[in-house]
C-alpha cells in the first residue's frame, strides 16, 4: 500500500518536463553510482486490512486497561470523550507548527489558551507552549537558572522523581554544573528546612523541589522558597497539575519557575510515551524561557489574533546562542490538556483534586488496617500516592493482583535511589479519581489474603 | 541618516560620547534602521568590565538578534533600564533616550581607533 | 454568533451537578499552609459549548487534510488514517511504564521492529527510540560523540556545521558543550573539501551534515568529505531531516556517517500535530553502541526486553521512560504498509515532484541547485518579483490562494529564499495548480503589487503585528 496519487501517464509527462527518461536517470545525474544502496531487506508491503490485524495482534500481547494502582510519574486518569473528539480533528493533528500565523489561528489560539490555563493553575505569569516531558522541562529549568544566575551549583531534592534526576544529570554533565542532592527526612518523607539550611549558600543557582514529591508527600514549599530566596537562588518547583486544584500554587509560595509532567491532564499512559512538559515562570524570566511561546496581538484592521512571539530567543534565529535547542512543543498532548482543563472548568478542577486525595486516603486507611502493611513515612502528608512498607512477598502480591486484572503498586526496591536497601519491601500506591470504592476494596481484600 | 558630529563611531555601528570621565554608548541611526523594529534588548550588569570589541549587549528584532560590541574598554557604571520596557526608544531616538549604558573608559587610547562622523558616513555609504 | 471568543470569555453555563464524582467520603482536611487560596479563572462550560468553541477554532487552521503544504525541509506528507486508528487501540494506550516486561511484549515488539527497520533503511547498527524530536536526537547524538572521545581520552571540543544547516544543529552542539565552527558553502551551495580543510583541526570532534542539504542539493563531495574527517580522527553526523529524499536510494551509514537521527514525523509520516509530539530516534555504528542512552529493546529468544547500557559508558537518560510511543507505533505501521519497494517509490516520487515544479519555474527564477534537485529546492525570488514585493509578501499571497506558504528566508545563504518541498503525496493536478498560482503571484507583483503587499485577506485574520506582540508581550488571558 502506498499513498502516491500519481498515475503512470502523469509521471511520464512530469519526467518529460524535467527532461529525463526515467527516475533512475534523474537520480544518477545527482548521486554517484558507488554511493547507491542495494534493495532494502524489509518485509513485503501490507494492505490496510493486514496492517490492522498485525497491530491488533501486537496490542493483544500487552496486558492493558487494568485496574491501575501504579503511578510514580505517569497516572491512570479518566479521559473524557470530548478530548478525543477535539484533538482528533484533522485540522489540528495534520497542521504544521504555526509559523504562518494567519493560516494557523486555530492552533495559535489553542496554545494561547493552554498557556493561560497553565498560568491559572500554577499562579505564575508566563508559560511556554510546552516541552517534551516533565523530566526534560525540569532539566531545561535547571539550565535556565544556571545561565541566568551565572552560578553553577544546583540543589535537587532526593525526593525528586528519579527519571527527572537522571535527565537533569544528562543535560548538565557537559555544562560544568554541580548537582547536590538534598536528603529527605525519614519521618515526613519530605525535605527538612534544617538540612537545606546546612548546605545552601549564595553560590547556588537553583533549588529544585517536587511537591507532591516522588513518594507522594506534600512539601512545605513556602518555607523552602523563602530559604532559596534568602540565598538568591531560584526556586524551581516540580508540580502535578491535578494537585493544583487544591494545593497552594507555585505563584502563591513564591516559586520562580514551575515545571512538571502534563500527562495526567487528558493524556493516556502509553507506556510513558504520550507526554508533555509544562513550564511557567515569573515575568522577569519571560525572555529567558526556552521553547515556543504564543502571544496575542492585532491584525492590520485591529482585529485580535495570535502569533509565535519572543522568537529571537530561539534556535532558528539565535543558533548556538539560543536559550535552548528545542524546536518542538508537544502540541497535540498539551492541547489535550487544554481541552481537558476546559472540560473540567474551575469547579471540576477542584473536584478532581478532592476525589484524588479522598480516594487515596480511603485506600491508605483500608490497607494500613491489614496486618503487614505500615506507612514508611509516619508523619507524611500525601496527595494521591503513598508508600507502605510490608513484610509480605512483593512479587507474590503483584502476581496475585495481576490475576485479578489489577496493576499493583510500584515496587521501590529497583530504583537507583535505593542504595543501602532503605526502600526494600516498599510499595507505592497511586489512587486517582478513576479508582472506585469497589476497586479499592477488592485490592484490600486480595492483599489481606496474601 | 543622522550621524552627529560630536560622537565616536565603531565599524560595528556603535557610537560613544564622552561626558567628562563617563562614556555614553549606543547604536547608530543607521544600525537601528537596518535592524528595523527593535523588540528586545539584553543589557550588561553595572559593575561588569568589558574589553574593547567584546560583545556586551544584544538587540533583537522579530526575526533576528545582533550582538553589540563595546566600542572602548571600561567598566559599566549605569545601564539604561528604560530600554527593557521600551526598546522602541532605540528606533525613535538612538543618540539620546536610546543609549544603552554608561561606562568609565579604561584606556583613552581606545578612542583613537574609532571613526569620526565623516569617516563613519563614508563607511555606511559604501 | 460570535465565534471569536477566547475560552475565558465564555460565561460559565453548567449547573451545580459535579463533573468528577467521588464514591468515598470526601476527606480533604489539610493544614491551611498547603492550601490554594486563589481560584483558577477557567469557566465551567457544558460539553456542547466546548465542542463548538474548539470546532470553530479548528476551522481557522490550514492543515494537510485541507490543503497542500509545500514546506521546504518539513516533509508535510499525507498522514495515513489507519496508523491513527491503530494508535488508539486500548492495548497500547492503557499501558503503564512500570508494568513488567512480560505484560508489555506487544509494545516492546513494536519498538524492536522499528529499531530493526530503521537500521535496515539507514545502515546503522543500533537505534535508540528515546529522543522526543529531531533536535533532541541531534543533542543525543552529539552527547554520544562527546562521550566516545572522552572514553578515548581525546580532547575534541569543536563541531563543524555548514552555513546552510538548520539552526538546531549549532544550538544542539552548544547544549552538548561544543564550540561551533561554521563552514561556508561553495557557489553550488554545497560543502567543498577545500573550504572544509581550512577549518579542520585536531580538536574537531565531528561534522554535522544534512544530505541532501537544505537547498535540496546532493553533497556530491560526500565521500571525500567523510574520508577527510575520518582521517582527521573525527566522526560524521547525519542530520536525517531530509531522509525522505533517499529511502532505498542510499544509506547514510554506507556513505561514511557514524551517527544520525531520523525525524519520524517527517520521513515516516507521523503527523506534526501543530508542532509536536515528534520523535527523533538516533542510530549509531556498532563501535558507539555502549554510549547509547538507556534503555533500548533487545530480542532474547522469543521474548523482548529492555537493555540498559553500563551507566558509566552511556550518555544517560534523554527523557523519562522509553520514547514517544504513539509516534513510534505510527512510524512502524507506515514502514510495514509500504515495504521496501514502497519506501523507495515514495522517495523517488518526492524527487520527481520537486523536479517537476523546478522544471516549470527554472526559466523565471534563480535556483542555486541548477537544473535538478533532490526532494526539495530553495529558490531566490529576488528577480521574480516586482513592485517592491518581498518573499514574505508572496508567501502571504499564497495563503490567499488556499495554500500553506513554503518556508521562507531559509536557508540563510540564499537571498529572499523560498524553499519548496512538495512530497510524494501530491498529485500532478495539485502541483500544476500550485505552479500556476506561484507564477500568477510573480505577475501580480508587477501589475498589482498592492494586492500582494496587503495579503492575506482571505484568512481569518489579516497580517498580524508581530512587533507589538514581542514588545509588549501578552502571553495569557
Amino acid at each position: 500500500m502506498n499513498y502516491i496519487p500519481v498515475s503512470g501517464s502523469d509521471k511520464k509527462e512530469m519526467l518529460e518536463s524535467i527532461g529525463v527518461k526515467d527516475t533512475e536517470e534523474l537520480l544518477s545525474l545527482q548521486i554517484p553510482e558507488v554511493l547507491r544502496a542495494k534493495k532494502l531487506n524489509l518485509p513485503e508491503a501490507l494492505s490496510e486490512q493486514e496492517l490492522m490485524s498485525l497491530f491488533k495482534s501486537y496490542a493483544q500481547k500487552n496486558k492493558s486497561d487494568m485496574i491501575c494502582f501504579a503511578g510514580a510519574g505517569i497516572y491512570d486518569h479518566f479521559v473524557p470523550a470530548v478530548v478525543d473528539e477535539i484533538v482528533g480533528r484533522s485540522e489540528f493533528w495534520t497542521a504544521y507548527t504555526p509559523y504562518q500565523a494567519e493560516a494557523s489561528q486555530g492552533t495559535l489560539q489553542a496554545v494561547f489558551e493552554y498557556q493561560s490555563i497553565i498560568c491559572e493553575l500554577t499562579g505564575l505569569d508566563c508559560s511556554n507552549a510546552s516541552m517534551y516531558d516533565g523530566a526534560t522541562a525540569a532539566a531545561e529549568a535547571v539550565i535556565l537558572a544556571v545561565r541566568t544566575s551565572k552560578k553553577n551549583k544546583v540543589i535537587i531534592s532526593k525526593a525528586l522523581n528519579p527519571e527527572y534526576v537522571s535527565v537533569i544529570e544528562t543535560y548538565t554533565k557537559n555544562l560544568n554544573t554541580e548537582i547536590i542532592k538534598l536528603d529527605i527526612d525519614d519521618k515526613t518523607g519530605a525535605v527538612s528546612k534544617d538540612t537545606l539550611n546546612n548546605i545552601i549558600d549564595e553560590n547556588v543557582a537553583a533549588l529544585v523541589v517536587q511537591s507532591p514529591n516522588f513518594f507522594g508527600n506534600i512539601e512545605d514549599m513556602q518555607t523552602l522558597a523563602e530559604i532559596a530566596k534568602s540565598k538568591k537562588a531560584l526556586f524551581i518547583s516540580v508540580v502535578n497539575l491535578v494537585s493544583l486544584g487544591l494545593l497552594k500554587t507555585p505563584g502563591e509560595y513564591g516559586a520562580d519557575i514551575a515545571v512538571g509532567e502534563g500527562q495526567p491532564f487528558g493524556n493516556r499512559m502509553y507506556m510513558g510515551g504520550s507526554t508533555f512538559g509544562f513550564m511557567a515562570v515569573k515575568k522577569a524570566l519571560e525572555w529567558k524561557m526556552p521553547g515556543r511561546i504564543v502571544g496575542q496581538t492585532v491584525d492590520k484592521d485591529g482585529k485580535r489574533g495570535f502569533v509565535l512571539t519572543l522568537q529571537s530567543r530561539e534556535q532558528h534565529i539565535r543558533r548556538e546562542k539560543a536559550t535552548s535547542n528545542i524546536c518542538t512543543n508537544a502540541a497535540l498532548n498539551s492541547f489535550a490538556a487544554c481541552v481537558y482543563a476546559a472540560y473540567l472548568g474551575k469547579s471540576g478542577i477542584r473536584e478532581l483534586a478532592e476525589a484524588n486525595i479522598s480516594k487515596a486516603r480511603y485506600a491508605f486507611d483500608v490497607i494500613t488496617k491489614i496486618k503487614g502493611f505500615e506507612p514508611l513515612f509516619k508523619d507524611g502528608v500525601f496527595f494521591n500516592e503513598f508508600v507502605l512498607k510490608t513484610d509480605k512477598d512483593i512479587k507474590k502480591i503483584n502476581e496475585e493482583l495481576l490475576k485479578e486484572n489489577i496493576l499493583g503498586p510500584v515496587d521501590l526496591s529497583g530504583f537507583s535511589f535505593n542504595c543501602g536497601g532503605k526502600y526494600n519491601n516498599c510499595l507505592m500506591f497511586a489512587v486517582t479519581e478513576k479508582r472506585t470504592k469497589s476497586d479499592i476494596d477488592k485490592l484490600a481484600e486480595i492483599l489481606t489474603k496474601i | 541618516m543622522n550621524v552627529p558630529n560630536n560622537l565616536f563611531y565603531a565599524k560595528t555601528h556603535e557610537w560613544a560620547r564622552k561626558d567628562g570621565n563617563k562614556v555614553y554608548v549606543g547604536i547608530t541611526d543607521h544600525a537601528q534602521h537596518e535592524i528595523t523594529d527593535i523588540v528586545h534588548v539584553e543589557l550588561p550588569e553595572a559593575g561588569k568590565v568589558f574589553d574593547k570589541e567584546q560583545p556586551c549587549a544584544v538587540v533583537e528584532s522579530v526575526k533576528s538578534a545582533f550582538d553589540i560590541y563595546c566600542p572602548v574598554s571600561g567598566k559599566i557604571v549605569e545601564v539604561n533600564e528604560e530600554l527593557l520596557s521600551a526598546p522602541e526608544l532605540i528606533n525613535q531616538d538612538p543618540y539620546e533616550k536610546g543609549y544603552f549604558f554608561v561606562l568609565e573608559a579604561a584606556n583613552e587610547e581606545d578612542f583613537k581607533s574609532l571613526l569620526n562622523a565623516e569617516d563613519y558616513k563614508k563607511l555606511i555609504e559604501e | 454568533m460570535n465565534n471569536n471568543k477566547t475560552l475565558n470569555e465564555i460565561k460559565s453555563n453548567r449547573n451545580e451537578e459535579k463533573t468528577v464524582k467521588c464514591d468515598v467520603a470526601l476527606n480533604i482536611n489539610i493544614d491551611d499552609k498547603y492550601i490554594r487560596k486563589t481560584v483558577p479563572n477557567i469557566p465551567d462550560i457544558s460539553e456542547g459549548t466546548l465542542l463548538r468553541h474548539y470546532t470553530n477554532l479548528s476551522r481557522k487552521n490550514y492543515a494537510l487534510s485541507t490543503t497542500m503544504y509545500p514546506l521546504g525541509s518539513c516533509t508535510m506528507k499525507h498522514n495515513p488514517l489507519v496508523n491513527e486508528k491503530i494508535a488508539k487501540f486500548d492495548g497500547f494506550s492503557e499501558v503503564h511504564p512500570y508494568q513488567s516486561e512480560e505484560t508489555m511484549q506487544g509494545s516492546l515488539e513494536v519498538m524492536y521492529e522499528l529499531q530493526e527497520s530503521l537500521s535496515e533503511i539507514s545502515g546503522m547498527d543500533y537505534f535508540t527510540l528515546q529522543p522526543a524530536a529531531g533536535a533532541h536526537g541531534e543533542y543525543t547524538g552529539l552527547l554520544i560523540i562527546s562521550k566516545y572521545f572522552k572514553s578515548r581520552n581525546e580532547k575534541r571540543t569543536k563541531i563543524i556545521v555548514p552555513d546552510s544547516a538548520h539552526g538546531t544543529n549549532p544550538a544542539s552542539a552548544a547544549l552538548a558543550g561544543f564550540e561551533i565552527i561554521s563552514v561556508k558553502s561553495d557557489e553550488h551551495g554545497i560543502v567543498s573539501p577545500e573550504n572544509l580543510k581550512q577549518v579542520l583541526s585536531s580538536d574537531v570532534a565531528a561534522m554535522m551534515m544534512t544530505v541532501p542539504n537544505t537547498l535540496g542539493v546532493f553533497e556530491k563531495n560526500i565521500k571525500e568529505i567523510t574520508e577527510l574527517m575520518h582521517d582527521n580522527g573525527s566522526l560524521m553526523y547525519y542530520d536525517g531531516a531530509n531522509l525522505n529524499a533517499v529511502m532505498g536510494i542510499l544509506r547514510p551509514a554506507d556513505i561514511g556517517f557514524d551517527v544520525m537521527h531520523i525525524n519520524l514525523h517527517k520521513t515516516f509520516s507521523t503527523p506534526h500535530g501543530g508542532g509536536g509530539p515528534g520523535s527523533g530516534p538516533v542510530g549509531v555504528k556498532a563501535f558507539l553502541k555502549e554510549f547509547l542512552p538507556s534503555p533500548f529493546v533487545v530480542k532474547d529468544g522469543e521474548k523482548f526486553k529492555f537493555h540498559f547500557n553500563d551507566k558509566e559508558k552511556s550518555v544517560g537518560q534523554m527523557k523519562a521512560f522509553y520514547g514517544n510511543f504513539p509516534v513510534i507505533l505510527k512510524a512502524c505501521a507506515y514502514i510495514k504498509s509500504l515495504g521496501a519497494n514502497g519506501l523507495k517509490k515514495a522517495s523517488e516520487q518526492a524527487v520527481v515532484n520537486a523536479n517537476y515544479i523546478l522544471s516549470k519555474l527554472k526559466d523565471r527564477i534563480k535556483i542555486p541547485a541548477g537544473n535538478f534537485c533532490m526532494h526539495e529546492f530553495a529558490m531566490s525570488l529576488k528577480g521574480a518579483l516586482g513592485g517592491g514585493v518581498r518573499t514574505l509578501d508572496a508567501a502571504k499571497r499564497l495563503l490567499d490562494n488556499g495554500y500553506y506558504a513554503p518556508t521562507i528566508y531559509f536557508p540563510l545563504i540564499v537571498e529572499e529564499a523560498m524553499m519548496i518541498e512538495p512530497t510524494e503525496t501530491e498529485s500532478k493536478q495539485t502541483l500544476d495548480e500550485f505552479i500556476g498560482t506561484l507564477i500568477n503571484i510573480f505577475e501580480e507583483s508587477k501589475t498589482n503589487p498592492d494586492v500582494v503587499h496587503n495579503a492575506p485577506v482571505n484568512t481569518s485574520v489579516k497580517r498580524l503585528n508581530e512587533v507589538e506582540a514581542a514588545r509588549k508581550p501578552k502571553l495569557r488571558w
